[in-house]
């Protein structure tokens, strides 16, 4: 009598998504190595990490708000905070040993106050994060309205020390990125707390009675996406060595469409930091094309608002076939 | 009998969650280990909040609950489960984005070094679920399966928890027969193993099958604990909806002939919703009060949805004046003279901050369309029409309806709908909350509309009132029609014996 029960969905929603993810980059590379003679090469890969180090470190906290199905749109202006501040601080003699844990518990704090207010007074995230923002920025011009260039030895040494692997380099930062990722891969997957994640933005309710510890859970995802944010603001220090209030205008949006062109869901519960990662390598090699191309920059715009057109659409579709075949 | 000790023992619970709902009032529960104990009533009966409380979901504002012989306050289901009271909910409560497995142990992962240890998860999730003959990839979301696998699985998980309460709150409802059998087998096994098991359900029949003892709870009170082997089913029933067994050989004939006159209304052909009513035939004419009685979930809401248009057929036609029809929303029943007070007055009826006069015709502008606005000289003359002839209590049509009496309220929603000179006015429970005076008013208001012509669908969990008013009454069980009776036959004696199962009762 005992008989298989098939599940309805061959194969489940997550792997189709990154599994096109990574179709698509692949195709580009390979379009992009067929199409220029130089393209091919190590260095061009090494060189998406080495210029998009900060966003993926961004995009990765993303991923974490976006999986309870919450949003925030405070972390470009906290990168930029963040960088304003070192300088300012690095420019008054403050040593980059101290000025570098003040910004990251600064980020650490803002976001665990954003959360803590989501929670408890059960506020919309998108408004709240918004009022995060403004107080980022605000506070950018409040230190300085002019760039303020870095001159200290540690962040030149962080800016300019690589590894040479033939004739590809790679920079010292790019390895904090990876810690980051195999980290948030790990947390994500191995932890009850990277588990709680994914029961939340699955359904909040039910996790409430299924005794998973929400409260901690929400506030933990603000607080780890803008301690994250804090993390790029450094890199992009090192990157820049200067902090300027109006930079990374719209990086958080950047940094949205990453995750969802890495297959997360806006609703929560779907996503990995692998996709994420990859959606932010995306953007970075269809930037590389576009400068091949020798086009205007904002092209790399027009591509990727096609492209996540196409990727929120073929989510939506996947998901209202697996909603009719659960119906039946 | 002699003096127990129970597993888990909760004394004088209350709950208001204002001051005007009341959900529990001095409430007791007791239960043993080893026993599998019915907690059973009507809508509002307060079930679902005694579960609440217990659980952690919901705090409780009097009252003591002891869990063998200590006290216990739990604040959050987190807390209910960690000292032992695991439940499955009626509406499975899991997350459709995990896997099979991780559903199973999520929140008690098993850790290897300190990280979780997928495999044994999967493997462990394996054998549980071969227990329950369910033999699905583990591995795999939940929402690849149908809502009966999901159940099982959470059942799986909550049995799995080693608790020493186990509380299923009508966890049968979306199963098949093969299914219950299961779970009443892993039920017996848990038992055995001197677990305390808390079983609400509304299939009575269950109860009898697996049951030791029954707790009655009506309208948020204590009506008392039984055995279940020395309690007959009518008496159940008695107890449920608050009827002796005494009165019920006392029939009531408040049939006329003359109210039974007129042409065929609306009529149903084999009608079945989407996962409610099961191939239903039903008909009502003009000037007969027609009654629907059964349970709560027998489907006698589910019939008032289908045909106001909320619900949408899965087969079977609805047929108006002979004519066949498709009522494809609430707007196209309204056109075609249909009117609906839905069970739920709070939510469903009124808009509190709206002005009786606005209630009032919100339905009839709904009806004439948005362009064609409804002067308010128009709007204060219906307002006034309404609140003389139903003698509404308000000292002006400008008060807002939240200030009003649930009476009151009551019938404002039904002036409502009569504004909108319906063929046929369908009552769902129009008189819970009201005081006994308002409610012999509405009653006579809803007889003499059946005596001007109108038909009407009247839907009540209150025997007596159903007595008082319907020439006709249809009784269903278990999403079916099981019985109609007409004129001299309806009796309270005769209606409840066949809401509690017919001639297969005992």
């Amino acid at each position: 009598m005992k008989s298989r029960i098939k599940a309805k969905g061959e194969i489940s929603f997550s792997n189709v998504s990154l599994l096109i993810t990574i179709i698509l980059f692949l195709s580009l590379f390979i379009g992009g190595s067929l199409r220029y003679d130089r393209f091919f090469s190590l260095s061009t890969f090494f060189n998406l990490f080495n210029d998009n180090a900060y966003l993926i470190i961004a995009a990765v906290g993303t991923t974490f708000v976006l999986l309870t199905g919450g949003i925030d749109i405070s972390i470009a202006s906290t990168i930029a905070f963040t960088c304003v501040l070192s300088a300012s601080l690095l420019r008054g003699g403050v040593p980059a040993v101290v000025v570098i844990p003040i910004v990251l518990s600064i980020g650490l704090g803002l976001g665990l106050g954003m959360g803590s207010i989501i929670h408890y007074f059960k506020l919309q995230p998108f408004i709240v994060t918004l009022a995060g923002q403004f107080l980022m920025r605000g506070l950018c011009a409040v230190i300085s309205t002019e760039s303020i260039p870095i001159s200290n030895e540690f962040y030149k040494a962080a800016a300019l020390n690589k590894i040479l692997i033939g004739r590809a380099k790679i920079y010292y930062y790019v390895f904090i990125t990876f810690i980051v990722i195999g980290g948030a891969y790990y947390i994500l997957k191995y932890t009850k707390f990277g588990r709680s994640v994914y029961a939340l933005g699955g359904n909040e309710q039910s996790a409430v009675l299924m005794g998973l510890p929400v409260a901690r859970t929400k506030i933990a995802v603000y607080g780890i996406n803008s301690f994250c944010a804090a993390l790029a603001g450094v890199i992009f220090s090192f990157y820049t060595l200067a902090g300027y209030s109006l930079q990374n205008i719209g990086l958080e949006l950047d940094a949205i469409s990453s995750a969802v062109i890495g297959g997360t869901l806006l609703t929560g519960g779907v996503g990995t930091v692998i996709g994420t990662t990859i959606g932010v390598l995306i953007q970075g090699i269809i930037q590389t094309i576009v400068t091949y191309e020798n086009l205007n920059t904002w092209w790399t715009k027009v591509t990727i608002a096609a492209l996540l057109c196409i990727f929120i659409i073929i989510q939506r579709i996947i998901s209202i076939k697996a909603e009719k075949k659960k119906g039946k | 009998m002699s003096t127990q000790n129970y597993l888990l023992e909760a004394h004088h619970i209350s709950k208001s969650y204002t001051s005007a709902v009341i959900a529990l009032k001095d409430v007791r529960f007791q239960l043993q280990g080893g026993e599998i104990h019915a907690l059973l009533g009507e809508n509002g009966a307060g079930k679902s909040t005694l579960i609440k409380v217990l659980t952690g979901v919901e705090e409780r504002d009097t009252g003591l609950i002891t869990l063998e012989g200590k006290e216990i306050y739990p604040k959050t289901p987190q807390e209910g489960q960690k000292i032992g009271i695991s439940s499955v909910y009626q509406e499975v409560n899991l997350c459709p984005n995990l896997s099979v497995a991780e559903n199973i142990y999520i929140g008690r992962e098993p850790r290897k070094k300190g990280r979780i240890d997928w495999k044994t998860i999967y493997v462990n999730a394996r054998i549980l679920l071969e227990k329950f003959d369910l033999d699905i990839d583990v591995t795999k979301d939940l929402d690849q399966y149908s809502v009966a696998i999901q159940q099982m699985i959470a059942i799986a998980r909550a049995c799995d928890i080693r608790a020493k309460v186990l509380i299923l709150d009508e966890p049968t409802s979306s199963l098949s027969t093969n299914e219950v059998n299961k779970l009443f087998e892993i039920m017996r096994r848990l038992k055995k193993d001197g677990m305390g098991i808390i079983f609400v359900t509304h299939f009575i029949d269950q109860v009898y099958e697996i049951t030791d003892r029954i707790t009655v709870l009506r309208n948020g009170e204590y009506v008392g604990t039984y055995e279940t082997a020395n309690l007959p089913k009518v008496e159940l029933v008695g107890k449920m909806i608050g009827k002796d067994y005494a009165q019920l050989n006392r029939t009531m004939v408040s049939y006329e002939e003359e109210y039974n006159s007129g042409d065929t209304f609306l009529e149903l052909k084999e009608v079945s919703g989407l996962g409610t009513i099961k191939n239903l035939d039903l008909s009502i004419r003009q000037g007969e009060v027609l009654g629907l009685s059964g349970l709560l979930g027998s489907g006698r809401s589910e019939i008032a949805r289908i045909i106001f248009g909320i619900d949408s057929l899965e087969k079977g036609t609805i047929e108006i004046k002979g004519k066949k029809i498709f009522l494809k929303n609430t707007l196209a029943a309204i056109k075609n003279g249909i009117a609906f007070c839905p069970e739920n007055r709070k939510t469903e009826g009124i808009v509190g901050d709206l002005s009786i006069r606005d209630n009032i015709i919100l339905a009839l502008q709904a009806k004439q369309g948005l362009f064609k606005s409804i002067s308010k000289r128009e709007a204060s003359r219906i307002a006034d029409e309404y609140i003389e002839k139903l003698e509404i209590k308000t000292p002006s049509k400008d008060q807002k309806i939240k200030n009003l009496s649930g009476g009151n309220q009551q019938k404002v929603i039904l002036a409502r709908w009569l504004a909108t000179d319906p063929n046929l006015l369908m009552l769902d429970e129009p008189t819970r909350g009201i005081d006994i005076g308002t409610k012999a008013e509405i009653l006579k208001i809803v007889i003499d509309l059946a005596k001007q012509g109108m038909g009407v669908i009247f839907i009540s969990s209150e025997i007596d009132e159903m007595l008082r008013c319907c020439g006709r009454m249809v009784i269903l069980r278990d999403m079916r029609k099981v019985m109609e009776l007409k004129g001299r036959e309806i009796s309270q004696a005769a209606i409840m014996h066949h809401i509690a199962g017919g001639d297969k009762d005992e």
